[in-house]
């Protein structure tokens, strides 16, 4: 059967009968056997599971927003009785005991859980080349990567093994899966959507957000997964911003700068032009600070992952500290360093104030207008491979990720083309904290321009 | 520049518990100095007066109710169905003291 590649017309088929849940399973399922060993997508296929919710739908008369979408979770995702490892080998055979709330919200909404996705390890990576169970490769093209973090989180859509997945993003890895796969993703207003139950990084800069093929489908399952829960404090219900009808646009000149492929700079000045005719104002706008981004992220996030990582001493769960692979040991001396006595002032501290500045320019820049536009990644999916014996290459590659970040602010990646090479092209709309609601409109506006249509690999 | 000795590392990754081969610390040294260079460049940038930002949701001191939320507590043995080294029920973890050696 050909698969639906959005939420609606999931739920139309289901409603008219032209297919039962039980077999969007089937061809799920299907794919993920047929494709998996290549492209190491899944890590763990939970087809018992979904089986089981696939037949209580057809049963079910009831209307819930996500009845009969079926849906992969980044592995740092902990869910109840299906093993979880973060990618890494300290949880090699993790069965967790309860759900991350996001994944209990999206399955009391209807889904279909079909399994749990590869990452680089704890979630530190730009290419899944960091995962201690191998790469997942990127479906539009093997040689290349996915992007990371959310590595399988993008793959599993773009090879089209499930409908919606759920990623993590501390600086980017949410975004450039779907930059990489031609998908849409939001990463969140910091404190929109809770933390609890999904395996923590950088605490002051870890979000979780849907990946999707459509806006609207990304949209959805952030409603879906948003708000408080009582066991994540920082997480703010705010109401969100009112729908605007005029928007104006920043481009940060920052972010144009040297090193920028050329096809990812055209692509963006179609999406200008495009937005234009469609109303849309755009002003140039400046963040000095950008160019200190990412080594202030490089600071504060290795010192977070050092805290949060040492509480992985194999004692009341997983393996011990040895399972550590080499990004996680590098990330952890590397934060252990910026906090120990004497660097604590030189690096952390002095990070901490960078960050002020940061977001005192972002809030100026979204006091003159409603959004910036800006790339994901400074180039298309780059080969597997070609970043692995340079982390410094590796860390550059987030470059243009690490600014909504450290501000907390919402960034939606969308997806607008294909390089000459047939790669993924993309941008990202970046809005003031809890926007979501008018990102999602300015998406909806230009991929209406642009009649975007999804598109998988692997046909 | 800051270039880390082989002394630092052993330090750093006594501190944080992670046990290093000689082969990882001939090739963790290079690739940590280069990035701990590459973060120096901060310095460069002027932070006086300045208030550190240690997180960005503008809320402070968020309390809850100290009460046992039964529909929210994990059993006993769920709770320790992680590791098999447990002694009646108790998780098992290395000694911290060591005995007397003058008695």
């Amino acid at each position: 059967m050909d698969l639906p590649l959005t939420i609606k017309e999931t739920q139309r088929g289901l409603i008219d009968k032209k297919f039962s849940a039980v077999e969007l399973t089937d061809s799920y399922l299907e794919r993920i056997n047929k494709y998996n060993k290549e492209y190491n997508i899944f890590l763990t296929i939970a087809g018992e599971d979904a089986y089981k919710k696939a037949k209580e739908t057809d049963k079910s008369e009831k209307k819930l927003p996500l009845a009969g979408v079926v849906a992969g979770y980044k592995d740092i995702f902990l869910t109840k009785g299906i093993r979880t490892t973060a990618g890494s080998k300290v949880l090699e055979g993790y069965i967790p005991p309860y759900s991350a709330t996001a994944v209990a919200r999206i399955e009391e909404a209807g889904a279909i859980t079909i399994g749990k996705l590869n990452c680089d390890a704890w979630a530190h990576g730009s290419s899944g080349e960091n995962s201690d169970f191998g790469p997942a490769k990127n479906p539009w093209n093997k040689k290349c990567t996915p992007g990371g973090s959310s590595s399988g989180s993008g793959a599993a859509l773009s090879a089209n093994m499930c409908l919606v997945t759920t990623g993590t993003d501390t600086c980017g890895s949410i975004r450039l899966p779907a930059n990489y796969g031609y998908l849409v993703s939001l990463k969140p207003t910091y404190g929109a959507v809770s933390r609890y139950g999904v395996v923590a990084m950088a605490s002051s800069l870890d979000c979780v957000g849907p990946l999707g093929h459509s806006v609207e489908d990304v949209e959805t399952v952030f409603d879906v997964i948003k708000g408080g829960d009582g066991h994540d404090s920082t997480v703010v219900n705010r109401k969100p911003q009112a729908l605007k009808s005029k928007f104006k646009i920043g481009i940060p000149k920052e972010f144009f700068v040297d090193g920028i492929d050329p096809e990812i700079q055209k692509t963006i000045d179609e999406a200008i032009q495009i937005l234009k005719k469609e109303g849309v104002e755009f002003t140039e706008v400046s963040l000095p600070s950008t160019k200190y981004a990412i080594s202030c992220y490089y600071i504060i996030q290795p010192a977070e992952v050092s805290s949060n990582l040492g509480k992985f001493d194999g004692i009341r769960y997983g393996n011990s500290r040895e399972s550590f692979g080499d990004e996680a040991k590098r990330r952890i001396m590397l934060g252990t360093y910026v906090l120990s006595s004497g660097y604590y002032d030189a690096y952390y501290l002095t990070a901490m104030k960078v960050r002020t500045k940061i977001c005192l320019e972002t809030e100026k820049v979204f006091s003159e207008v409603d959004a910036m536009i800006a790339p994901v990644a400074p180039t298309p999916p780059f080969n597997l491979g070609e970043k692995t014996d340079n982390p410094l290459s590796m860390y550059l590659t987030d470059i243009y990720a690490a600014t909504a970040n450290l501000s907390g602010i919402p960034s939606l990646a969308l997806p607008s083309g294909f390089s000459k090479k047939g790669l993924p092209l993309g941008f990202q709309l970046m809005g003031p904290r809890f926007s979501e609601s008018n990102l999602f409109e300015l998406g909806k506006k230009y991929h209406n321009a642009i009649s975007y249509e999804p598109k998988v690999a692997l046909k | 520049m800051s270039k880390l000795t082989k002394d630092e590392v052993l330090h750093i990754a006594k501190l944080a518990q992670l046990g290093l081969s000689d082969s990882e610390i001939k090739k963790f040294l290079p690739q940590l100095t280069g990035v701990v260079d590459f973060i120096g460049q901060l310095k460069e940038v002027n932070t006086e007066g300045i208030e550190p930002t240690a997180q960005v949701t503008g809320l402070t001191n968020v309390f809850r109710q100290d009460r046992v939320d039964s529909a929210n507590t994990l059993s006993g043995e769920a709770a320790t169905g992680g590791t098999d080294k447990l002694y009646n029920g108790y998780f098992k973890v290395g000694a911290i003291l060591a005995e007397r050696s003058d008695k």
